[in-house]
């Protein structure tokens, strides 16, 4: 079981900065994310896009503020637990909570704070009827163990990078590999496609292009593909098809934990903590909602910073804080680090 | 400068004839927003920025639109249910030259 101050549930840039404010209060944090990587939208959608309205940074890249929030947070050592999604959560007698991974990861905290953005990401599934049928029997949207592609006939499904690069990968493991893409144009990196290009040539991957995969066929697990091409539909022998086309932000099992939700968001009261309906559960960022909100990274930080002193009140009932300023205070790691404004010299006048 | 009126069938299929603003920079996926014609969470999910497809739309007048961008292009060639008249409603900008445009959003993925 894993233990902490405050569970902060989405490692996106609220989340990062959480735990810095929580930090200046002396308070463990620990984040859950169901991707494999800290950033929330700004690492998977658009890591190189400039973003113009975080303050003090006329400009900066959405990769590099999550870069600079990681950096920021060093000093307060942060657990993660990437690449899990928060299932579900039980209250303790205590009031105290323990939320579950869907890998079974146990998680128990005093405060749960929730700042999942739009929603933990999930994959996006083309429209094939019976595409449900065949999951965990020939389809994955993730690959998690590439050995299990071994000799296998695999088709890729996308234009991506993701469906390029593991194109290129799966043909040193797979029996046979076949990319399928609606255009001739593939959106990944350049060099990604001139590999694929040159293992087409080679053959060692298939490409069919313009084609769409419309069907699945098979009884106990996938047998077959069929792809449509222009006019043509063809059928493919086919052990795995893996369909890559990005991810999609659902509020997913967070909508079951008994909050109030109001538009796809978790209601708070905004006017005091940014606390949800259920004491002890906070809720910051894009996830939340209120009148007024405004879905801004800058207004997600305020937010964290509120929640926080809130939280250390919920903790520590009897303790009083004063809030203190960084440049006064410092910044006080748990790593044995500090880091404080230089003193001025004091020289003695005779 | 003046409001242009703006015909959106949302997913439901219901019909909108809405103002759109000329003058405040907006996109055909900010006015959706705005009138609240899809769910919040279910469109223009990357903000507008032609990556995420969320915001599909199918233009059924004979509005000229603008060529649409490499990232447009490349975006809809990922996307689900695309036609041969889909556009990303947030890269189509509400200019005078649109009014009595007619666009049926496309289905949530």
């Amino acid at each position: 079981m894993i233990k902490t101050d405050i569970l902060i549930i989405g490692a996106g840039p609220t989340g990062l900065f959480a735990v810095f404010e929580a930090g200046l209060l002396k308070l463990k944090c620990h984040l859950i994310d169901a991707l494999p990587q800290a950033g929330g939208q700004c690492t998977e959608i658009y890591p190189k896009k400039p973003i113009y309205d975080i303050p003090g940074f006329p400009e900066i890249l959405a990769g590099d503020l999550v870069n600079n929030l990681m950096k920021q947070i060093e000093p307060f050592q942060p657990g993660f637990t990437l690449g899990e999604r928060a299932n579900t959560i039980e209250k303790l007698e205590d009031g105290t909570f323990v939320v579950t991974t869907d890998k079974g990861t146990k998680h128990h905290a005093p405060i749960v704070a929730i700042a999942g953005g739009l929603g933990s990401f999930e994959p996006r599934k083309p429209p094939i009827t019976n595409l449900s049928d065949f999951e965990d029997k020939g389809v994955e949207y993730i690959i998690r163990n590439p050995e299990i592609y071994r000799d296998k006939n695999v088709v890729i499904s996308g234009g991506g990078d993701s469906a390029l690069d593991w194109s290129i990968f799966l043909t040193d493991v797979a029996k046979s590999v076949t990319l399928v893409h609606r255009r001739n144009e593939f959106r990944g990196a350049l060099d990604s496609v001139e590999k694929v290009q040159e293992l087409k040539n080679l053959g060692k991957i298939e490409l069919i292009t313009p084609a769409e995969v419309i069907g699945l066929v098979g009884n106990n697990g996938l047998e077959e593909v069929v792809i449509k091409q222009g006019d043509e539909v063809f059928n493919r022998e086919c052990d795995h098809f893996i369909p890559l086309f990005g991810l999609s932000p659902k509020l997913g099992p967070i909508a079951d934990w008994g909050l109030e939700i109001e538009k796809n968001a978790i209601k708070v009261n905004n006017a005091l903590d940014y606390q949800t309906n259920i004491p002890g559960i906070y809720a910051i960022g894009d996830v939340n909602t209120y009148p007024g909100k405004l879905k801004l990274i800058l207004c997600g930080f305020h937010e964290a910073t509120l929640m926080c002193q809130s939280a250390y009140q919920r903790i520590f009932p009897d303790k009083r804080y004063v809030m203190k300023y960084t440049t006064v205070g410092g910044v006080e790691g748990f790593d044995g680090s500090k880091k404080e404004a230089p003193k001025a010299v004091i020289k003695s006048i005779d | 400068m003046k409001d242009i009126k703006v015909t959106i069938v949302d997913r439901h299929g219901v019909k909108h004839k809405v103002d759109a603003p000329t003058d405040m920079n907006m996109n055909l996926m900010e006015i959706v927003r705005s009138y609240e014609l899809a769910p919040e969470g279910t469109i223009g999910i990357c903000g507008g920025m032609a990556m995420c497809a969320s915001c599909q739309c199918y233009v059924e007048s004979p509005h000229q639109l603008p060529e649409m961008s490499y990232d447009e292009d490349l975006m809809l060639s990922e996307a689900f249910n695309v036609k041969e008249n889909s556009r990303l409603s947030c890269q189509i900008f509400i200019k005078e030259e649109l009014d009595g445009l007619e666009v049926e959003l496309a289905p949530e993925v």
